[in-house]
């Protein structure tokens, strides 16, 4: 036998998993069923009837719902097939959602999690002890992390956090008098869109402050021509998802408070600081982590997540309740410290989600603080050493290397010099990435830096990892100057071909359901 | 000071060697050299008082498995508890896909590399559509009461009005998050509801105007009422050129009739009892559902995802409908809302628990909940100074039990239930002063025959 040469670097011979799998209702055959439902017992139904005889006609359903009849095999099948064709965390090299902080996932904090499955958010304190003393702990341990006074776990999502900030920001104006007067909230280009779209839902205002063109953060001078009186809160990530740190940041925060505003920190970028760097000492009033993110529960497809906001002692009274409190004895729910009038009380059901929440517990006790700060460490490590190899590959540029900045945790390249020379876009290589089993994320919207691709490593990928991921984006460049149509037609080897989107904008041609697509293509 | 955490499993670049070779690449001499734009003054000096790391994946088992050791859950206890979050059987193969790594691990990709996420949303989408009577469906919210805000501020942009209309009888929960969501540009009117539980027509009669966007009303309401004049109350809502907005917990949708058959322009509700199991409240999940008009389209905050042909014929593709609708979009701020992270996995979840239940077990689950119910009902009413259901109304799963004649508060009653393993109904007496002492019991069709009569048992006995 002659030896297999697999010297290769980059994974040519790649085919993600495509079932052509129909969709689930042209699965159905009449009298199939996949699950068999418990019925009331006969001396039930001896004592009340049927149940549904109660109902006036006008409140029973008229037909049976159309679902479609599927042996239980079948549905296992299909939903086996779409999840191989759904390349997770767990499956590629996760590097390329950049502000996502796409880490490792543990499995045994998957399993330990389902511990709490079957509780009833309602259930007697007595029978919650360890619940509540974890939901104690982990307050404990985020006000470490940030240096603040007091956390909640209820938001639901980062962006649900940030609504929450914003609300206590309202609360707070209204408390002390000044909610006529605070009409607006500073953010900047490159934080996330809710840090700007979650406070315009609470009435405010959204001005921008600009970033410098030479080192891409907003500096004290901007700062103060766009903060005044008017100004309710400075709502922004640092790092930016450009991934630089803006070492400025206490002079923006210190004018912010001199005129009076409150500061807010959007973590979501948090896996860049972990013991090194401080919501505390950057003096910002509130923060928030995302719990999917920096401390690793999965990210479900997009939820269910929790977004941790932290407050300083003077905002504790505005935080939703309950917060979990301990008398050297017994751990209970407490309202007590809430502002009755100006409180936000509530953004989200019960104590937010709570498996996501144990889930970071888990993670953190596996770290400990030396852990925590390798993370950080080694996600800063990982996405600098991925910077240099990015930036040596002929095309790939930054924006912002004004030779003094130094990314954090991520970065927002660009390809505008391949696109110039080829007319292929980032769109364009991001579905040839998905061709070695890969993927990339462009930018949010809209694309202030042009044909943006933003990486971020995290702690997770080794260096080999980090090596096949440049040699892949290196081969895709290449092959845009040598072979154009390839990028331009990909993807070729992923689950489908290049999606026909001219009808999602048409209210005529979009079909958001099996229901109108068979009304409208009949 | 020890810092870092050499050879750490879950951190491959923490092995010293290959920390070097990556140093040395960049030029750099110790990872203290990371991190160079952040000025003293800022970085944190001192130590994070957090627990050191367990030495292992054992020991991390070990510590949670003792912490969680003491607590009870709804499978040590018989839960009658409900109230948002309710306890139904979770079908094996619904918890067998949603851990899957690939979906469980999966987030923001595209339809090439995510297909399986993006179909399955899709698909989830369109089983619920099926369900409550109507077109499109969003990829979820974080749970009901979101999904009721955005439900109410929907109707607030489309009609350009100002109030909305909600029932008194609200889970003051819900009606706090509501309200403080829509606040900014929404006034909340509250109709009275009658004795009966449901909606007072005459009051909504003067409460509704030009200036009503929307009537928002639940059906069962968190009481466990069914509304019986949900065509009357949206007639009034539409006379007045107002939309009507439904709540519903959709398990009940396989026997009751479909809001849009009594007159619903936006429904919402709560998807947590389709296969998705209570995780101490973190099972929640929201949705909302509309006709596939344009002017209701818009108006979603939600990513919407929808069917599309590719260029290889005979092929399934999908995208984001109408996607600069989003604060995703260009608009940013000027898009609808916000979106972010939400509560995809458990509409997959709904998804592969309707298809698997079918039109058939969807028809089942409702009838034996409304039977169970029933049955706990009359046993309950069996027992001197006990009334359940005492007003009368047409209920499905939940219904309130008066303790107020036993002399005991429910507070009493459910105390000495816990001692004998029960979870009793939720205690409403302080939500709703003017009931006395009330609790609202939840029974559905994980319940059997025998746990209805212990419960009847042990509350004659204690109560005796």
């Amino acid at each position: 036998m002659k030896r297999i040469d697999r010297s290769k670097k980059v994974r040519t011979g790649f085919h993600q998993a495509k079932w052509d799998e129909p969709i689930i209702f042209e699965l159905s055959t009449p009298g199939e069923r996949g699950v068999s439902v418990p019925k009331a017992n006969a001396a039930v139904a001896a004592a009340v009837g049927d149940g549904i005889s109660d109902l006036p006609d006008h409140l029973k359903r008229k037909k049976r719902v159309n679902l479609p009849e599927i042996s239980q095999n079948r549905v296992l099948r299909h939903y086996m097939r779409l999840s191989q064709m759904t390349l997770g965390a767990d499956v590629n090299i996760e590097i390329g959602q950049g502000t996502c902080t796409m880490k490792y996932s543990p499995k045994v904090n998957e399993q330990l999690a389902r511990l709490v499955a079957d509780m009833h958010p309602l259930q007697d304190e007595d029978t919650v002890q360890g619940m509540l003393q974890m939901y104690y702990e982990m307050d404990l341990y985020m006000r470490e992390i940030s240096g603040l006074d007091k956390f909640t776990f209820q938001p639901g999502g980062g962006s649900q956090a940030i609504f929450l900030m914003a609300s206590m920001v309202r609360g707070y104006f209204e408390s002390i008098g000044e909610a006529e007067q605070r009409t607006e909230v500073i953010t900047t280009l490159y934080s996330h869109p809710s840090d700007a779209a979650a406070p315009a839902v609470t009435g405010y205002d959204i001005v921008y402050v600009q970033p410098d063109p030479d080192t891409g953060l907003p500096d004290l001078e901007a700062f103060k021509a766009v903060c005044s009186e008017k100004t309710a809160a400075f709502m922004v990530a640092n790092p930016e998802d450009t991934g630089l740190f803006n070492g400025h940041i206490k002079e923006l925060v210190d004018y912010a408070h001199s005129v009076g505003a409150l500061c807010c920190y959007d973590q979501a970028n948090g896996n860049a600081v972990l013991g090194v760097a401080r919501a505390k000492e950057a003096g910002f009033d509130m923060c928030h982590f995302n719990l999917h993110k920096t401390f690793s529960s999965p990210h479900g497809c997009s939820g269910p997540a929790c977004g941790a906001a932290g407050v300083v002692e003077k905002l504790i009274p505005f935080l939703p309740v309950p917060s979990v409190e301990f008398d050297g004895k017994k751990y209970r729910l407490d309202c007590d410290a809430a502002d009755e009038e100006y409180g936000v009380s509530k953004v989200r059901a019960f104590m937010g989600v709570a498996p996501v929440v144990l889930r970071a517990y888990c993670w953190i006790r596996m770290l400990g603080p030396n852990g925590l700060w390798q993370v950080t460490k080694t996600a800063v490590l990982n996405n600098n050493y991925l910077f240099k190899r990015m930036m040596s590959i002929p095309g790939i540029s930054a924006y912002y290397e004004d030779g003094n900045n130094q990314r954090v945790e991520q970065c927002r390249y660009t390809m505008e010099q391949v696109t110039k020379d080829t007319g292929i876009t980032s769109g364009d290589v991001q579905r040839r990435m998905m061709d070695f089993g890969m993927h990339f994320w462009t930018s949010h919207h809209p694309y202030y830096l042009p044909e943006p691709i933003t990486l971020e490593p995290t702690e997770s990928p080794s260096k080999k990892d980090i090596d096949e991921y440049v040699d892949t984006v290196a081969h895709i460049i290449q092959e845009c100057y040598q072979t154009p149509d390839i990028v331009k037609t990909a993807p070729h080897r992923s689950t489908i071909h290049q999606v026909d989107e001219r009808w999602m904008d048409d209210p005529d041609g979009w079909a958001i359901t099996w229901k109108i697509y068979n009304r409208k293509y009949q | 000071m020890k810092k870092g955490f050499p050879n750490h499993p879950y951190i491959p670049n923490s092995v010293p060697e290959i920390e070097r070779e990556m140093l040395d690449f960049i030029g750099l001499e110790s990872l203290d050299d990371l991190h160079k734009n952040v000025p003293d003054a800022l970085l944190f000096k001192g130590e994070m008082d957090i627990p050191e790391a367990f030495g292992s994946e054992y020991e991390l088992r070990r510590h949670v498995e003792e912490l969680f050791s003491g607590d009870g859950d709804c499978k040590k206890y018989l839960n009658f508890l409900g109230a948002g979050c309710w306890q139904h059987y979770v079908p094996a193969i619904c918890d067998e896909i949603n851990s899957r790594g690939e979906f469980l691990t999966a987030y923001g990709g595209e339809a090439y590399n995510e297909l399986g996420r993006f179909q399955s949303q899709f698909e989830y989408q369109s089983m619920v559509a099926e369900l409550v009577g109507m077109d499109v469906v969003n990829v979820p919210a974080i749970d009901w009461p979101q999904a009721a805000a955005t439900t109410c501020a929907m109707a607030h942009r489309k009609t350009g009005r100002p109030q909305i209309v909600l029932p008194a009888i609200l889970d003051p929960e819900k009606r706090a998050i509501i309200e403080n969501f829509g606040r900014a540009t929404i006034e909340f009117v509250t109709v009275d509801c009658t004795e009966d539980g449901q909606i007072d027509i005459e009051d909504l009669k003067k409460k509704v105007g030009p200036q009503t966007a929307g009537v928002y009303f639940e059906n069962p309401n968190y009481l466990g009422v069914i509304e019986t004049r949900g065509a009357e109350i949206s007639r009034i809502a539409h006379e007045a050129g107002a939309e009507s907005l439904v709540g519903v917990d959709p398990i009940t949708l396989g026997v009751l009739a479909t809001p849009p058959e009594y007159g619903a322009d936006i429904v919402c509700g709560e998807l947590q009892p389709l296969g998705i199991h209570m995780n101490y409240g973190g099972g929640l999940a929201g949705f909302m559902a509309t006709r596939d008009e344009e002017a209701y389209v818009n108006e979603y905050p939600s990513r919407l995802f929808g069917i599309a042909p590719t260029v290889e014929p005979g092929e399934y593709g999908f995208g984001d409908v109408a996607y600069d609708r989003t604060s995703f979009g260009d608009l940013r701020e000027g898009g609808k809302e916000y979106v972010g992270t939400q509560a995809a996995l458990w509409g997959l979840t709904a998804g592969v628990y309707l298809a698997t239940m079918g039109p058939v077990g969807m028809e089942e689950v409702g009838q034996t909940c409304m039977q169970n119910a029933r049955y706990a009902v009359k046993k309950l009413n069996e027992i001197k100074g006990v009334r359940a259901n005492s007003a009368g109304g047409l209920f499905f799963k939940e219904f309130l039990v008066d303790f107020t004649a036993t002399g005991k508060t429910v507070s009493e009653v459910n105390d000495l239930l816990l001692s004998e393993g029960i979870f009793g109904g939720k205690d409403v007496s302080a939500e709703f002063p003017h009931l006395g002492q009330q609790a609202l019991y939840c029974v559905t069709e994980i319940h059997t025959q025998r746990d209805i009569d212990r419960l009847a048992n042990v509350l004659a006995r204690i109560l005796a």
